[in-house]
This record gives structure tokens, sequence and C-alpha cells, in this order.
């Protein structure tokens, strides 16, 4: 289970990223995000965030047309 | 000069890890905001807050139609006039507007208010959130100091934030920039 839960449904790019960053700010390092949209670009994207700010992208689903990701807050 | 690039690079590497939550990127992003209709201001307000949410330093450079995007109050409008790509989706269809129609009085009024309700539909988000999300992440707003006395812009029409500088500022900032956009 994910310390943190963001819904970013219904939202467009980039909200879902900007929202995700947000909402890491307030998970501790080692702890993980867990964010649900429905942007099917938010796939492609999550990834060049995760590569790019350091932080590990567990795993990605999808399920009913809502994408799932789940992020560890590993960026120092 | 490639020690010279060295310098820069591992001075804003020092900045970057010295900031909270600090990330492994160096890079850092400057935009020069030229436009002010509705459409255009979204690419550089994106890419601003999308740059800064991935940890890269950010300065945006208002000048000419570009600078009343720091107005405290925006009423941001576009038209269809000498743009034949924009089409609109209405009723399963795809829908232009031709050249001599834009000429009727109001009607860029409700373009842009379609715009607005068609990107409110889809999720997107306006550009008085995206200029808040970007003051929220310490983007650096530089306004156009000429173009300001060009267009009788006083500091004090402008959002809490913004900073005055010139061509020379901009550029100062461009050289230590790895990304540089003009949009």
């Amino acid at each position: 289970m994910a310390d943190h839960t963001l819904d970013a449904k219904g939202l467009n790019c980039p909200l879902p990223i900007l929202k995700a960053r947000k909402a890491l700010k307030e998970v501790p390092t080692g702890g993980t995000l867990e964010i649900l949209a429905t942007d099917p670009g938010a796939v492609a994207d999550f990834q060049a965030f995760c590569r790019q700010t350091g932080n590990e992208l567990l795993e990605h689903s999808v399920d009913d047309s809502v994408y799932r990701f789940l992020i560890k807050h590993t960026a120092a | 000069m490639s020690s010279e690039a060295q310098a820069v690079s591992s001075e804003t590497q020092q900045t970057v890890s010295a900031a909270p939550a600090a990330v492994p990127a160096t890079k850092s992003m400057s935009i020069i905001v030229t436009k002010g209709s509705l459409d255009w201001a979204y690419p550089p307000f994106i890419l601003a807050t999308t740059a800064a949410a991935m940890g890269l330093p950010v300065t945006m450079f208002f000048t000419f139609y570009g600078l009343p995007l720091l107005l405290k109050k925006l009423d941001l409008k576009l038209t269809a006039a000498g743009n034949p790509a924009m089409k609109m989706p209405m009723m399963g269809a795809h829908m232009g507007l031709p050249n001599i129609l834009t000429a009727i009085p109001g009607i860029d009024a409700a373009c842009s208010k379609m715009m607005k309700n068609l990107m409110n539909k889809k999720g997107v988000a306006s550009i008085e959130d995206l200029r808040e999300l970007a003051v929220e992440a310490d983007v650096r707003l530089i306004a156009c100091q000429m173009t300001m006395d060009l267009f009788e812009y006083e500091l004090d029409d402008m959002i809490d934030g913004p900073e005055l500088g010139g061509a020379a500022t901009y550029i100062e900032c461009a050289t230590q920039s790895d990304i540089n956009l003009f949009i």
C-alpha cells in the first residue's frame, strides 16, 4: 500500500506531473506515492519525470482507463 | 571555454543540491515569452511549470505581447483570423472559421469563451492556475523594462514576483541555461 495517494483523474497535461511533484514533497524519502490518472500522456510523462528527478517508478498499470503509477521518493 | 562551461555546470549543481528535495538534474531553462493570446500563453507556462517540477531552475522573460501575461487580472483571448489550423471539435466534426467571418464583432470573444469551456471540460489548467504554480515553484519572472515603458505599464499593475530587466539581463541568464526557448 502506498504512503500517499494522489487522485489526478480528469486532469490533463501537465497537471498530473505538477500535482505529483507537490505530493512527493509530503512523502518522506523512501516512502511511496500512488497516482491515479486518466491522461494517457501520463504514461510517458511519469517515466520521463522519474528518470529526470531520480525518483523510482516502481510500477505502472492501467485498469478500466485509469492509469496507476507507484513512485518511490528516492531523490535526496 | 570548456572549463568555463564546467564552472557554470558545477555552480548549477551546487544550487540544485542545496535546494530542498534536491534532484540529480543539473540543467536549467530559460524561455522568452513574446505572445499573449490565450493559445500562445500555454506553451511557455506548461513548459516552465513542468521543468520546475522536474528540478530545473527556470527563468521566463516577458517581452512585447507576452508582457501582459504578468498583469494582475488576465482576460486572455484568441482569434481565428489568419489561423486556418484552428478547428474546434463540434458535433463530431472539426469546425474552422473562414477569415471573412472572423471580422464579425464579438466573434473573438465567443471563440475565446468556447476554447476556455473546452479546456475546462478536458481538464486543461487555466493560465491563471499555471501562472500561480510557476510563482509557487520559484520560477524567475523577468518583465522587459523596454516593453513596460513602451506600453505604459507599472510594476504595480503586475502580480507580485516579477523583476525588471532588459536584453543584457536575459542574455546573462541564457548563457547559464542549458535550454533556451523563444515562444
